[in-house]
């Protein structure tokens, strides 16, 4: 019905019958090797670019958005991590913000009562949606270093096991080394997505703004879950050939091994697109959260000076220009003036009674 | 108000779902009661802005400049090169929404543009099309679009149609703040001129007279003169304000509706009576300018130079008059620009001294570098070490609610100094419900030069969250006096109130303050500053209560 979402949908959906037809026409060579390590340069100048990018950008002001009480007399008390003064207090604010998502915390959801009354409700929901995605994915990301080194660092297969210590006792006949645990983290991403998706397509105001590219990550990143619990629990795909395959791409030996199937090369081409695909889009948000001048700087700004780089001298309107306007009112009025008239009031001044703006009956 | 007007009961209808069409495809209706007049060509010429022209937005045509496409998409690119702010706002949104229902604008009317997130999309869409490839080649269903006469009206009628107050900026994952993409984008327009009027001419008259309404020295001196005479009617005293003196020890300066119109005149008042208890107890030395007679700064509502070329008096005036430091007084934005902006634009301030408070000997270590203390830091200090003689008693008819203006909570911090001198001041004090105060705190409706008649269906509906608030303590704690630091809102919020809590009337704290204190030698004060009778303090033996 949208065809902002339709879009990403049918790219998504091209993508995969990409990705399959290449296989099947044995194009495993540019799935599996080619195409990843494109994505790979991709995302790591394309992320690189992007955050010199910003940089490059002047910070001319301090303007960070005060969240609590600033640092003033001593008797009233300094919200330190909302009105930051200190590098400190600013990492803290920042750790916060880029572990919790505390401003999505506040989130607060407007309601019209009985036609008169507007009420704030606490709207968690996306909050705990947002945090289980990212964190969620996070836990997949640790989990697929797996694929990546050798030996399996121990870190690696502690969290394997945390994540999958809920087990599903469902007895295959066919089973050999007891029961594969269930990855949380997979599922969780799973339905995160969808929650993520499901509000962009329910929530009118939020179906309003979202454009095409708001839904493609979702699809994207959906495939590549989808793909990869496909493969685990259902496919069963062979692990070892796997791993021989990524560990080739890591050590610059790559080899397509015999025994991996189709849906592993579209889900490794899902995560290549992702990867070409982040830095050019709002996933940089990953990297912009850091840079966000109204969170990541200090609060102390009338105690500490802040240079603009490009600060430039503008025409002001001196107070010498000004006397000279208004001296004699201002004599009668008996305002001191720096300079009493000597023999004629000065009449060269260009703001003459036509040139003077409009003058307002009330502003503040 | 338009007598055709709708009543409250009809306003508060409003309509959050967005309509059927596409934003984009939805065409732009400039609606009466929303939107400000044009600026007046004069005043924008006075300050030497360009493309100063008479133009309508109502008309098709705005005499726009022949390249006025190339001046902005020029203008764009500086700006994102010059303002990391700008730059990473245009790339990192993700369109969650969760600014969607912050703004109380968007609250109050309903209209999806002014939901903070499509405001900003409003210049990202041109954004993608100019700076981006993705943009470019995806067009419209990546939400990109090249910039247009529609697009621009689209610009002008919505980014007037945001206070600046960056609530949405506390919500936001991210601190997208909608403010300073309004700032860019006023800018941005203003470079090919099309500013507000209510902006313009403030903006003018401020260059030449000091001030935003243009008073000249000798009307400044008469008006104060004037609250002189009021002071000593009410409570028999005769206070002495300082103008342009040399070598007193503090300038004072504050926004220049407050000497203008009610109530903010009572607000005026009470810095005079403050100033001159001080003064007669302790030897307190402050000076008022004429020339430096603006705390507010529509500059900032411009753009960033014009607030630069406006602030600029500040200084220059405090270093005329070889004062120690400077005491700024209640107001909102003007207090967002001293706090994140002047020192930066138009200090070092070598010639000024650290603020110390004559009086209590407290360092105002907060403002160390800028040196400009808020009044309410000032007179917090004050009563923190019992230096005031207060009768709160006098407060006694009030039951004060405290409205915390946009900019001091969000661009600098100020909670606790004016609840505490609030709370000093008077024995009836209750707080709205917390999602609408600190720093959730609802805009007035009118910020950002926005206070103007012509808009007034944008002011009351924007301010409608607020007045949602007041009628709530109103009705369940009885509160009638709705107390502020800002001059806007002193200006502002009377109509919100008339329109919505009819029976709560509006307040600066330093009024409060003033009715509390008192002065030597006064007498009975048997009436507040507004000349009201004080309940139980009628009349003993005079009857003096005209105006």
């Amino acid at each position: 019905m949208n065809s902002r979402y339709m879009f990403s949908l049918v790219a998504v959906i091209v993508l995969f019958l990409i990705a399959w037809a290449g296989t099947a026409i044995g194009l495993q060579v540019v799935f599996g090797i080619i195409i990843p390590y494109i994505a790979i340069i991709l995302f790591i100048a394309g992320f690189a670019y992007r955050v010199m990018n910003w940089s490059q950008s002047a910070v001319p002001f301090r303007i960070p958005t005060t969240g609590g009480q600033h640092k003033s007399l001593p008797w009233f008390e300094h919200a330190k991590f909302d009105s930051p003064v200190t590098r400190w207090q600013v990492v803290v604010r920042m750790a916060l913000e880029i572990l919790t998502f505390r401003s999505l915390f506040r989130n607060t959801r407007m309601r019209l009562k009985e036609g008169s009354k507007i009420s704030f409700q606490l709207e968690i929901f996306l909050w705990v949606g947002a945090l289980a995605f990212h964190y969620a994915f996070l836990t997949v990301l640790i989990r697929h270093l797996r694929f990546f080194l050798e030996p399996v660092p121990f870190l690696v297969q502690l969290i394997e096991n945390v994540d999958s210590f809920f087990r599903i006792e469902i007895l295959y006949p066919f089973i050999q080394f007891g029961l594969p645990g269930v990855f949380l983290s997979g599922l969780v991403l799973l339905i995160a997505v969808t929650y993520l998706f499901a509000r962009r397509l329910f929530i009118p105001q939020v179906r309003y703004i979202s454009l095409a590219s708001d839904y493609f990550p979702l699809f994207l990143i959906f495939g590549i879950a989808f793909t990869g619990i496909y493969m685990r629990y259902i496919a069963k795909i062979d692990v070892a050939a796997a791993k021989e395959l990524t560990m080739g791409l890591v050590t610059f030996r790559p080899a397509i091994p015999e025994g991996v199937g189709a849906v592993f090369y579209i889900h490794l081409f899902f995560v290549s697109i992702l990867l070409a695909y982040f830095p050019f889009s709002k996933l940089m948000h990953l990297g912009g959260i850091f840079l966000s001048p109204t969170r990541n700087l200090t609060t102390d700004t009338r105690a500490r000076r802040h240079i603009n780089p490009w600060n430039y001298p503008v025409p002001v309107h001196t107070y010498e220009e000004y006397e000279d306007e208004f001296r004699g009112k201002m004599i009668e009025a008996g305002l001191p003036v720096d300079k009493m008239p000597a023999e004629k009031p000065a009449e060269e001044e260009p703001p003459a009674e036509e040139s003077k703006p409009v003058e307002e009956e009330k502003k503040e | 108000m338009a007598e055709e007007f709708p009543k409250p009961e009809e306003l508060i209808q409003i309509e959050h779902r967005p309509p059927k069409t596409d934003w984009m495809e939805t065409p732009i209706n400039i609606r009466k009661g929303m939107y400000c007049y044009a600026s007046n060509p004069k005043s924008v010429e006075y300050v030497g802005l360009p493309n100063a022209r008479p133009w309508n937005p109502l008309e098709d045509d705005w005499h726009l400049p022949e390249n006025w496409q190339q001046i902005i998409h020029e203008g764009f690119k500086e700006r994102l090169e010059r303002f990391r702010s700008f730059k990473i706002f245009m790339d990192i949104c993700v369109r969650c929404g969760a600014c969607a229902d912050k703004c109380h604008y968007f609250i109050g009317t309903g209209d999806p543009k002014n939901m903070p997130v499509l405001r900003a999309e409003l210049l990202r869409s041109v954004y993608r099309n100019d700076f981006t490839r993705a943009g470019k080649i995806l067009g419209k269903i990546n939400g990109a679009r090249p910039m247009s006469l529609d697009v621009l009206k689209e610009w002008w009628y919505y980014l007037f149609q945001c206070s600046e107050c960056r609530r949405c900026s506390v919500f936001c994952p991210y601190g997208i703040d909608t403010a300073e993409i309004t700032i860019m984008g006023r800018e941005l327009l203003n470079l090919i001129g099309l500013n507000i009027d209510w902006i313009a001419t403030p903006v003018a008259n401020c260059y030449r007279t000091g001030n935003h309404l243009g008073i000249q020295p000798h009307a400044f001196k008469d008006m104060l003169d004037f609250f002189v005479d009021d002071i000593e009617e009410i409570t028999g005293v005769r206070v002495e304000p300082q103008f342009n003196k040399k070598g007193a020890d503090i300038l004072f300066i504050t926004p220049s509706g407050d000497v203008f119109a009610d109530p903010g005149t009572y607000t005026a008042m009470g810095y005079m009576m403050l100033f001159h208890f001080l003064q007669e107890k302790y030897g307190f030395d402050i000076t008022w300018s004429t020339y430096a007679s603006e705390g507010g700064n529509f500059g900032f509502f411009t753009s960033h130079e014009t607030m630069k070329r406006l602030n600029s008096k500040m200084y220059a005036e405090a270093k005329r008059l070889g004062v120690k430091w400077i005491l700024g007084g209640e107001c909102g934005h003007m207090w967002r620009v001293i706090n994140q902006y002047m020192d930066t634009m138009n200090g070092p301030t070598d010639f000024l001294e650290e603020p110390v408070s004559p009086i209590t000997g407290t360092k105002f270590e907060n403002a160390k570098s800028t040196k400009m203390v808020h009044i309410t830091e000032f007179t917090a200090d004050l009563i923190k070490h019992g230096k005031l003689d207060l009768d709160p008693s006098r407060n006694d008819h009030l039951k004060v609610t405290y409205h915390d203006s946009c900019n001091p909570s969000r661009g600098m911090g100020l909670f606790d100094e004016p609840r505490y001198v609030i709370q000093n001041v008077c024995n009836h004090f209750y707080e709205m419900p917390a999602n609408t105060i600190r720093e959730n705190t609802f805009c007035c409706g009118s910020g950002t030069g926005l206070n103007a008649g012509q808009n007034m269906e944008l002011r009351l509906t924007g301010g409608l969250p607020r007045a949602n608030a007041v009628k709530y303590v109103h009705e369940k704690y009885g509160v009638n006096m709705l107390s502020c630091v800002c001059a806007i809102d002193r200006a502002a919020l009377p109509a919100l109130m008339e329109y919505w809590v009819p029976e709560v009337d509006v307040t600066g704290v330093h009024e409060l303050v003033a009715n509390a204190l008192n002065l030597e030698g006064q007498n009975d004060r048997p009436t507040d500053l507004r000349g009201e009778d004080l309940p139980g303090r009628e009349v003993d033996s005079e009857e003096e209560t005209d105006e």
